[in-house]
């Protein structure tokens, strides 16, 4: 079990955002946490590597219990990809490195930069190193944005809605590297998301968010149009293409328009 | 993670190279200028004059009277405070994130006019003498100083009060310093609408920011501070990288955020607070200056703390060797010349970015 998470609750301001949250993922596996806004996605995202830290609850990765560590260890054992980043005129090899900031004591050593190098070729960003990340597009910079949380050498890594602002070609592209990094790396991914249908080609485990609670947790079985229309509240149905499940809407929106 | 087919980019290397190579060059600039600066003014003295003064021979009695006690501590000032001025702009930038991050836009400034004002008219310490440039001096000087840094850290405390009360966001600590701002602003205005002509003169000398000023004494206290401060933000150089891309990313990289904002604010005030209050209100450098070295070579903060720092002594030394001879042998203070200067070079700077 690489990811174990132990009945987190989450308050703030005296207000209960996340209830008794349980689960596990194993090494290799993509969950995708799913719900409508404000469900508490990205509370739970951030709980999991410390940056809210739980009212209560464990959170246990290869038998380490992260919120006894220090900053700098939670850092190597979780990369975090926000939804935002700001760009500045900081190159995007100098940008990656960054994420080699939890091993870096005083000098940046020659075994940093290779690694960076590596993770550079990783997400085919070589043609754009020494480009300033304002200058990239919303797709390369989110790939940037992945190569800096890679370099962590994270055990997890946890990505806060990889897709939101792009098209559907970068999100194609974004999602195939962070599932075949996940494969082939044999590292655990968590990330939150809108697009049901996207969620549902691309990862191995789903967790759908209710009011702060888990509704259903599971594989693929778990995503039923009973599951939707009690989260969502939408009627879908679900066809079958060439064995992948893909959802369609229902509800004959016009009648509430008129 | 596996990590192993990667070699390090030649074109990387080249690229921290030429960021290596312009802080050298700067610094050789800085060197230059302030030989040409100790050697400028009513007495002219040849470069190799200065250096062989500055290496403790003696060309001549008078170029060492000159050198050692006028020109010399006057040139160092002026590049010990525009380095340390520099570097609080710049730092005061990152934590912020706001490119307007400066001493003079968070009220630091403002705060310590008050208090100097505040020391000239309720507990009476300035007079006006007459003397060949009819400047005016300050009866015990000091005591000014030392109330122009008390209110300069009051400032600072309340900024520092009012995020923490809410949240250490950048947006919160912008605001309050300009509102700050402009209550210190209004608190002078009301001190000197009842000031008398000697006291008005007194407050009004002191803003001018003079670099001519500072003893010994002053330039030691300068720099202490300039080179503390400058080793612990050095040590945070990745810190403000990191929140430079936001602060969700630092906080993933384990940046403690609001711990970094709180004290990179409340040291880069310090050291504000200490040169404002020994030299009088010198504005734009901590602005500008960061800005000019962005522009060059990037946001980089590993590279972006020394450059600013280097760049802003050479801009502060040559801009009041400038300020002593535009109006020889009238000498302009150089908070004067900044001001006029960074202004325009501010504006240039904003239209020419993309």
């Amino acid at each position: 079990m690489n990811l174990q998470v132990n009945g987190i609750d989450f308050k703030y301001n005296g207000h209960a955002v996340l209830r008794d949250i349980d689960f596990q993922v194993e090494k290799g596996e993509l969950l995708a946490i799913l719900g409508p806004n404000g469900a508490g996605k990205t509370t739970l995202l951030k709980c999991l590597n410390a940056i809210h830290r739980p009212t209560s609850g464990s959170v246990i990765i290869s038998e380490q219990d992260v919120f006894k560590l220090n900053s700098d260890e939670i850092a190597k054992l979780l990369g975090y990809v926000p939804q935002r980043v700001e760009a500045a005129r900081l190159t995007v090899f100098d940008t990656i490195l960054m994420g080699r900031k939890p091993y870096i004591k005083w000098r940046v050593g020659d075994n940093d930069v290779r690694i960076v190098a590596s993770a550079i070729k990783m997400l085919s960003l070589q043609h754009l190193s020494l480009r300033c990340i304002d200058q990239l597009s919303g797709g390369e910079l989110q790939k940037v944005s992945i190569a800096r949380a890679l370099v962590q050498e994270p055990k997890v890594l946890l990505l806060d809605e990889p897709t939101s602002s792009l098209d559907l070609k970068n999100q194609l592209e974004i999602l195939h590297a962070i599932k075949n990094i996940v494969k082939g790396h044999s590292v655990t991914a968590v990330m939150t998301m809108h697009d049901l249908n996207t969620a549902l080609r691309f990862a191995d485990k789903y967790i759908f968010l209710k009011d702060g609670q888990i509704f259903a947790h599971g594989g693929q079985e778990c995503v039923t149009p009973n599951v939707i229309h009690a989260v969502y509240d939408v009627h879908v149905e679900i066809e079958y293409r060439n064995g992948t499940p893909v959802i369609f809407p229902v509800e004959d929106f016009s009648r509430s328009w008129t | 993670m596996h990590f192993h087919d990667g070699e390090i980019p030649a074109e990387y290397s080249k690229h921290i190279q030429a960021k290596v190579a312009f802080l050298l060059l700067s610094l050789l600039v800085t060197a230059i200028l302030l030989i040409f600066s100790i050697g400028t003014g009513p007495v002219s003295i040849s470069a190799t004059d200065v250096i062989s003064t500055l290496f403790g021979q003696t060309v001549s009695k008078q170029f060492d009277l000159i050198i050692w006690n006028i020109r010399l501590p006057q040139a160092v000032t002026a590049v010990v405070a525009g380095a340390g001025l520099a570097i609080c702009g710049a730092v005061m930038q990152a934590v912020l994130r706001n490119p307007l991050g400066s001493p003079f836009t968070l009220g630091i400034s403002h705060a310590a006019a008050f208090g100097a004002a505040f020391s000239v008219m309720i507990l009476d310490h300035g007079t006006m003498a007459s003397s060949n440039v009819g400047a005016v001096t300050l009866n015990s000087p000091y005591l000014t100083t030392a109330i122009a840094f008390a209110f300069s850290m009051v400032a600072t405390f309340v900024i520092i009060g009012v995020s923490r009360l809410r949240q250490a966001t950048p947006e919160i600590m912008v605001l309050t310093g300009v509102a700050l701002g402009s209550l210190f602003t209004a608190g002078t205005m009301f001190l000197q609408y009842f000031a008398d002509d000697m006291q008005l003169a007194a407050m009004v000398f002191w803003t001018f920011g003079d670099v001519a000023r500072a003893s010994w004494q002053d330039v030691l206290i300068i720099s202490i501070v300039t080179i503390v401060s400058f080793l612990w933000f050095t040590v945070n150089r990745w810190n403000f990288n990191a929140i430079e891309a936001g602060d969700e990313t630092a906080k993933g990289l384990g940046v403690k955020v609001e711990r970094i904002r709180i004290v990179g604010m409340l040291i880069s005030s310090l050291v504000t607070a200490v040169i404002v209050s020994l030299l009088g209100i010198i504005g734009f450098i901590g602005l500008v200056c960061p800005h000019i070295v962005r522009r060059i070579i990037g946001d980089d903060y590993r590279f972006l703390l020394p450059g600013s720092c280097i760049v802003g002594g050479a801009l502060l030394v040559a801009a009041d060797t400038a300020a002593r001879l535009i109006l020889a042998p009238n000498v302009l203070p150089v908070s004067i010349l900044t001001a006029f200067l960074g202004a325009p070079i501010f504006i240039w700077l904003i239209i020419r970015r993309r």
